[in-house]
């Protein structure tokens, strides 16, 4: 393929991407405050559009619009620095998320997944750690020592819970052999799910999971009854969206991470004609998705929250030593079978 | 081409961080021009293939070790440094000092009969290579950095708990009588 037909592809497929990303962090919101109505037996936005789907537009619009208050007592730039940084660390990890097969489009094909990094889980992991800077630096520059509390307790909750998420993958890794996201789907065809061999990686991936995104029942750093609104208190309209579509943006990679690690990913049955057939795989993989983002918000609704010495115990006593003990035990089968 | 077109851009991003640093009085922008040094050099890395390297670079340097940085940085409320006022004699030999020092470098680096350039790419820097020598060739600093780590974890959960408990660990808190007669005669404050 020529380099000038490798840009456009990439280019085409980036933007596609990235579209579909930001209307589905604009949807989860409103699947969010839908479910969560549900469960707490009322009906949630009905009057934006049927069903209230035109919700988030609205709420887009009402961003937009809103005044932005300028506080004179800010670190300014780190002030306007800290939810751009956010939402931009939020964003780049869809980049490596492979969605489906190779799909042919006339004289080109493609994967569908921007780009086919042989280390892409690490990049994953990366930037989440990266994200840390948005929260901490949010908390700091507000001047504010409810801000401040709750930058510092969201960063050290999320740099904690990072070890063991990246612990729980190990397992995974062992049984694959490869960091490529493509590779690892590819090797549970034939139903050989990850969620069978690592059951125990899964459940210690989704809790440290859930406490890294920042949501209940790890969501002292940001919950309105403790710290008014925790890191991002001073912040108002198109700032404090960002900072809303940071949090979704990272709760659609950590479900995109979850099926493609332990769920198979796109794999699915698959008949029909080539068309069907290529787009039957996205079909399965954004069900999946859908269920993770479901489970998200009904733990979110269900349980109530951890106090912050009784989440940071949790993390270092609880899942740390578990994760590794799932390691020595899958090093040791894995060993043991080869 | 390319490959000196993205060296000059990571060097420059590098070394323009680096002087930052130095440069900045306030702690927090000296630690974030230290994590734009940090990324840059994930990407140094990158062109030089090793990509699990740079990978783990930003995980854990620019991702947890800055992070602490910061942290420390903002529960320290470190404000800006005072700055005095500059030697004269420090600028009049520091400066022709450094320039000469660096061209000397500079120029015995660039004349070395065996100095050659890597092609992008070149190293082989994927996962299992990288596997292969640290399990087989590098197993003793390996396990011995671990211990080592080890030490500076204990040293540390040592240094951060309570002095008296250390200092005095036969002392406990007074029950209520003991309590009652420090309180009587003013005993129960330092």
């Amino acid at each position: 393929m020529s380099i000038t037909a490798f840009i456009v592809i990439s280019i085409i497929k980036s933007v596609i991407v990235l579209g579909i990303l930001l209307t589905a962090v604009a949807y989860s919101v409103w699947l969010e405050r839908k479910v969560s109505a549900r469960i707490q037996n009322r009906w949630g936005p009905t009057r934006v559009g049927p069903f209230g789907l035109l919700q988030p537009l609205a709420d887009g619009v009402k961003f937009i619009l809103k005044e932005e208050l300028t506080e004179p007592h800010v670190y300014r730039p780190l002030f306007i620095a800290a939810p751009n940084s956010s939402l931009v660390f939020a964003i780049t990890s869809i980049s490596v998320i492979p969605f489906g097969n190779w799909v042919d489009l006339g004289p080109w094909g493609t994967y569908l997944q921007i780009t086919d990094l042989n280390i892409g889980l690490l990049v994953v992991l990366g930037i989440t750690s990266m994200g840390v800077y948005g929260v901490a630096l949010a908390g700091w520059s507000s001047n504010n020592k409810y801000s401040l509390l709750g930058g510092l307790r969201a960063s050290a909750q999320m740099i904690s819970y990072e070890v063991s998420l990246g612990l729980s993958l190990v397992g995974v890794l062992i049984i694959t052999g490869s960091l490529s996201l493509r590779d690892i789907v590819d090797a549970q065809r034939h139903l050989h799910w990850n969620i069978f061999l690592q059951p125990v990686a899964f459940f210690i991936y989704l809790i440290s999971a859930y406490a890294e995104t920042n949501r209940t029942p790890f969501d002292l750093p940001e919950a309105e009854s403790e710290l008014v609104a925790g890191y991002h208190t001073e912040y108002s309209a198109m700032k404090f969206a960002m900072f809303f579509m940071s949090e979704y943006a990272n709760m659609v990679t950590v479900a995109c991470l979850a099926t493609l690690l332990f769920f198979g990913g796109w794999l699915g049955p698959v008949f029909g004609p080539p068309i069907l057939q290529m787009i039957l795989p996205v079909l399965w993989f954004c069900l999946k998705v859908f269920f993770f983002m479901f489970l998200y918000v009904w733990v979110r609704w269900t349980l109530p929250r951890f106090r912050y010495d009784q989440l940071m115990a949790f993390g270092w006593k609880v899942l740390l030593p578990l994760a590794v003990a799932n390691i020595v035990v899958t090093a040791l089968i894995v060993a043991w079978r080869a | 081409m390319l490959h000196l077109i993205l060296f000059l851009f990571f060097g420059t991003i590098c070394v323009a961080g680096a002087i930052n640093l130095l440069a900045q009085s306030h702690p927090i922008n000296s630690a974030l021009s230290l994590i734009a040094v940090m990324a840059s050099l994930a990407g140094e890395y990158l062109l030089l293939g090793a990509e699990f390297v740079a990978a783990v670079q930003v995980i854990v340097y620019a991702g947890a070790i800055m992070v602490l940085f910061v942290i420390t940085i903002m529960l320290l409320n470190a404000g800006k440094e005072e700055r005095t006022k500059g030697s004269r004699i420090a600028i009049l030999i520091g400066v022709p000092g450094v320039v000469i020092g660096g061209v000397l470098v500079a120029w015995t680096l660039l004349h070395r009969p065996d100095m050659q350039t890597v092609p992008i790419g070149a190293l082989k820097g994927d996962p299992s290579a990288i596997a292969r020598l640290l399990f087989h060739q590098f197993l003793l600093p390996f396990e011995v950095t671990s211990v080592l780590i080890l030490i500076a974890i204990m040293g540390a959960v040592v240094l951060a708990s309570r002095p008296e408990a250390i200092a005095r660990p036969h002392h406990s808190t007074p029950g209520p009588q003991e309590t009652r007669k420090l309180v009587a005669t003013g005993k129960d404050r330092r």
